[in-house]
């Protein structure tokens, strides 16, 4: 067989039940895609040799009838996820050589499924960015190119890596993170699936922190189908992360039938906004009409606060962050400034700091430490915290109301070019997390769907959003919005 | 249990120049919970070890570490809440108080700012003189100690020891209710009585694991009572913070120095200005720690690596139906059931171990008698080697026994002595080595008045003395026990020679 690399995890995990392939011919094909995408720039550490490893391991695995979940099938990892003696820096120039003597609650967990890591993928400087632009590695590209147009497109971010590496078949599948739209925003602009669970299902120990109370892991696949084995391989209670869940997790591939008969589906009336452009509109309207001809009620709902969550978001983000960043200080390790004769703590850690953060994130940290300090605590932290309660209570309500899951789009745009938003004000890359954040001051699970492409050929992304702890369900629904939109399109390979 | 009452004690004046003043203390103390591994790591918290060699990842803030609450800390937090009769919070939160420094891996210390653990409780501080004070204690909170800086091994390096990062320390913050530097020196003897007695902290203020910030302020006098009306803070001089001193003797120099700095600045027409202060002890001064310029603001908020600490009543129920008998009710019990004077009380429950000594002595026999021989005879000898009461040579058993064989006129009180030596360096069974070494008093009044009646025969001038006097009479009752050995029963010997010079 060839190009095995562009099967899904469901597909190759039943040829490798079969016998029909091996973990090593996967993981070499994957491989070799890897290395003729450096065009790309998607994963950043290679590690082909440890890869080979564990497929062999697979293997023997697979021979003695004793293959867990994933087992033999090649996946990339975020560089965000801490992986034992493999580089992690959170594509930040601070954690320059960083190899952790540990290895991330979530990858051990999918190296324990089986599954062979093959690197890691490039991302936004520690999670922050919607275009994988503020990387030290410099960005990924979408394998996405508008019709008739070689201008490279942004996979989206943070994690543009993983989102780029999926969408061509680098990898059956990757790891990312999602702090305010993270995994949903680049599933949506590169065609793939992306969910980010509910707060407390992954475990984000090992994983490295950018806004403690929003961060969570999730998978990016080809797939819902693979969204769920996947899911289901990374999530359970973990006894070194306090904010972890004490919940048995689902077979959440058993939970997809496709039948969502009954099923109430709410729309929103404040994520229509000024500006959305129509094939948003429309493809929302019919990922609408697709889920009511599968059986699913449509019901108009309202969220009251959603306004206010964009800028909530941008106040408890940074804060969180501007604190969880202070620990890079070139002290213990990374990036430590050359000082000069007469230099004292505070020039080494200005100097530091200074050269080891890019400038997204010292924005960030330095808005963080703004709306933290006294004086301007109540005004923003404090507000900004409230609003989130009421944002939370927005979709309680409508929950209670006896709504099982909400349509909303993933993105307001398809993907924009590479540089595109350089010069623009940072609120405008702040504006591609609208619909995806609210999601994450909820604690909620959130999905995005492939769902259509746009009159140049770009794919559009819808998000479900479910009830907290129902990912099964929510990915049943996901499941039926795939089947319906039938999305089968995949980039051309131009590099 | 009962209660012993108290004066006050008058508060510490000080002489200006142009003015008297008074002075007002508050404290905060930081005390090392006794627990084998760290507040949010299981890193031991053994002193002593080798630099970083007790470290795990989250106490070096590795990326992505997290921390875990150890509940045994928790346990130990509301253990002293109780055995300060403060109320226990159900519902507390941590915080994170941000700032940079090398021994603070994370750059953030977490703590308990918004909603701590214990709230309002207060503390018997006693004088000694029989005046006592109850300090009002505000709330005592969690908190992680920060490492160790040190930057006198390299000329040109500062080196970093994160064996101590991440230890829980509690906080014990008191209301300005100190008015002296020996009550604030009393104040921390008992904060730390109370916490030997309930285990929760070793009280060892030589290894750092009780340290104290002191805010000190002066006023005139009349003015402290106004704020004790109106708790309005106004009615109070400017307060300036003494930081980690873990000392009592510096502690208590300290204070008169830091009042008379500001005396002499209030007297001299200016204004004390609110700042952290450090003691130095060569010097015998106090010197602003930093400048405001530098004045930190620690962005607090609230911990989310971290869910709120939710306790249960029935948990708190329990540990607090299972504390032991604490300092005062132990003391007022000593007092009450042993007879003892307020002093030898508070000698014996200094340390629960001492009380704990004593009790097993005393049990069944004369509480002053058994006071006296611990305090006199057991303390004294144990300090001179440097013993502590946990190592004592000689058991409760066998010092009851020595008191027995007392109290049974079977030896003298001086024979005790030379019993109680060599019981302490040899060991051995009291009234077996009296029987062996035939060290039993001589009640036979016959042998007593043998060896009387030759004393007076040899001594006819000092018998015609005596008679005159009768205050000489000492002198034959010393002879006789010369002649005896010392073992004459010194009360049948007292009889028999009132009786002789009597005649």
């Amino acid at each position: 067989m060839s190009d095995l690399n562009k099967l899904g995890l469901a597909e190759a995990r039943d040829l490798l039940r079969k016998g029909e392939t091996t973990s090593v011919e996967l993981t070499n094909d994957c491989l070799k895609a890897i290395d003729a995408a450096d065009a790309l720039n998607a994963f950043v550490h290679k590690t082909p040799e440890l890869a080979l490893e564990r497929a062999k391991a697979a293997d023997a695995r697979i021979q003695e009838g004793d293959a867990p979940a994933m087992c033999g099938l090649p996946i990339g990892i975020k560089d965000l996820f801490c992986t034992k003696g493999v580089d992690s820096q959170a594509a930040s120039r601070i954690l320059e050589g960083f190899k952790p003597e540990y290895e991330s609650t979530v990858s051990q967990q999918l190296a324990d499924a089986g599954a062979v890591m093959l690197g890691k993928l490039n991302m936004d400087e520690f999670a922050m960015g919607s275009s994988n632009e503020t990387s030290v590695y410099g960005n990924a590209v979408s394998p996405w190119r508008r019709d008739g147009s070689d201008a490279e497109l942004t996979p989206g971010g943070s994690s543009g890596g993983s989102a780029s590496a999926v969408a061509a078949d680098l990898c059956l599948a990757a790891t990312g993170t999602d702090t305010g739209g993270s995994i949903r925003q680049p599933a949506a602009f590169t065609g793939t699936v992306g969910i980010k669970p509910t707060y407390g299902r992954c475990s984000r120990w090992g994983v490295v922190a950018f806004a403690s109370s929003l961060d969570q892991a999730g998978p990016m696949t080809k797939s819902v189908r693979d969204a769920s084995i996947m899911l289901e391989a990374m999530c359970g209670h973990d006894a070194k992360d306090s904010t972890s869940a004490e919940l048995a997790v689902p077979n959440f591939e058993a939970m997809l039938t496709g039948d969502i008969k009954g099923k109430k589906i709410g729309i929103p009336k404040e994520y229509r906004m000024d500006g959305t452009p129509a094939e948003i509109e429309a493809l929302w309207a019919d990922g609408a009409a697709m889920l009511k001809d599968a059986g699913a009620e449509i019901v108009d709902i309202s969220l009251p606060h959603t306004k206010y969550a964009l800028p909530a978001y941008y106040v408890i983000a940074p804060a969180e962050a501007s604190s969880n960043l202070a620990r890079y200080d070139g002290v213990r390790y990374g990036h430590r400034a050359t000082l000069e004769a007469g230099d004292g703590i505070t020039e080494m850690y200005e100097k530091t700091r200074a050269q080891g953060f890019g400038p997204e994130v010292q924005r960030r940290v330095m808005i963080g430490t703004y709306v933290l300090s006294a004086g301007f605590y109540d005004a923003y932290y404090n507000r900004a915290r409230r609003v989130r309660t009421l944002i939370k209570k927005d979709f309680e309500d409508v929950f209670a109301a006896g709504i099982d899951a909400i349509l909303t789009p993933a993105t307001p745009s398809a993907a924009f070019g590479l540089g595109e938003m350089t010069e623009a004000d940072p609120v405008q890359m702040y504006l591609n997390d609208v619909f995806t954040v609210t999601v994450n001051l909820a604690g909620l699970p959130g999905i995005s769907v492939p769902a259509g492409v746009d009159k140049q050929g770009l794919p559009l992304g819808l998000q479900l959003i479910g009830k907290p702890w129902e990912e099964g369900d929510l990915l049943n629904t996901a499941y039926a919005l795939e089947n319906a939109a039938g999305f089968v399109a995949k980039p051309g390979q131009w590099w | 249990m009962l209660d012993l009452t108290y004066e006050l004690p008058k508060p510490k004046v000080i002489s200006g120049a142009k003015h008297d003043w008074e002075l007002v203390i508050g404290m905060e103390v930081h005390a090392q919970v006794s627990s084998n591994s760290k507040l949010f790591s299981g890193a031991s918290t053994k002193f002593g070890a080798e630099p970083n060699s007790n470290v795990a990842f989250v106490d070096a803030a590795m990326p992505g570490m997290l921390p875990v609450i150890n509940e045994y800390c928790i346990e130990q937090a509301v253990r002293t809440g109780l055995g300060l009769k403060a109320d226990i919070n159900l519902n507390s939160a941590f915080d994170r108080k941000n700032y940079f420094y090398p021994d603070l891996p994370q750059g953030y210390q977490i703590s308990q700012l918004y909603h701590p653990i214990v709230g309002e409780g207060e503390v018997l501080v006693e004088l000694g003189d029989g005046t006592a004070r109850n300090v009002r204690v505000e709330r005592i909170h969690m908190e992680q100690d920060a490492g160790k800086s040190i930057h006198d091994m390299d000329p040109n390096m500062s080196f970093v020891d994160l064996n101590r990062t991440g230890v829980c320390l509690m906080e014990i913050v008191s209301q300005p209710d100190i008015r002296g530097p020996e009550e604030a020196a009393a104040y921390i003897v008992k904060l730390r009585q109370i916490m030997q007695y309930l285990g929760t902290c070793d009280g060892n203020m030589q290894n750092g694991n009780l340290r104290a910030d002191v805010n000190v302020s002066i006023c005139l006098p009349g003015q402290y009572e106004k704020y004790q009306a109106t708790q309005d803070f106004g009615h109070l001089g400017t307060r300036c913070e003494i930081k980690n001193m873990n000392s009592m003797r510096f502690i208590q120099q300290a204070i008169e120095v830091e009042a008379r700095r500001q005396i002499a600045i209030v007297e001299g027409g200016g204004k004390v200005d609110q700042e952290t202060r450090l003691y130095d002890p060569d010097k015998g001064e106090t010197r602003s720690m930093r400048s405001k310029e530098e004045a930190h603001d620690y962005r607090y908020f609230p911990d989310p690596d971290l869910l709120p600490l939710e306790i249960e009543q029935a948990w708190v129920d329990d540990i607090a139906a299972n504390l032991p008998e604490l300092p005062d009710a132990k003391k007022a019990r000593f007092v009450a059931d042993f007879g003892l004077s307020d002093y030898d009380a508070s000698v014996l429950t200094a340390e629960v171990d001492a009380a704990a000594y004593f009790e097993a002595t005393a049990k069944g026999r004369n509480g002053k008698l058994a006071a006296n021989w611990v305090i006199n005879e057991l303390f004294g000898r144990l300090k001179q080697e440097d013993h502590d009461i946990t190592s004592s040579p000689v058991t409760p058993e066998q010092l009851g026994g020595i008191i027995d064989l007392i109290s049974a006129d079977t030896i003298s009180g001086k024979i005790a002595k030379d019993l109680f030596e060599i019981v302490y360096t040899e060991g051995g069974d009291p009234a077996e080595i009296v029987e062996a070494r035939g060290m039993k008093q001589v009640t036979d009044t016959g042998a007593i008045e043998a060896a009387l009646d030759e004393i007076i025969a040899a001594n006819p001038a000092q018998v015609e003395k005596a008679k005159v006097n009768p205050k000489l009479a000492g002198w034959f009752v010393g002879q006789v026990m010369k002649a005896t050995g010392g073992k004459a029963n010194p009360k049948a010997v007292n009889q028999l020679v009132a009786q002789k010079l009597g005649e």
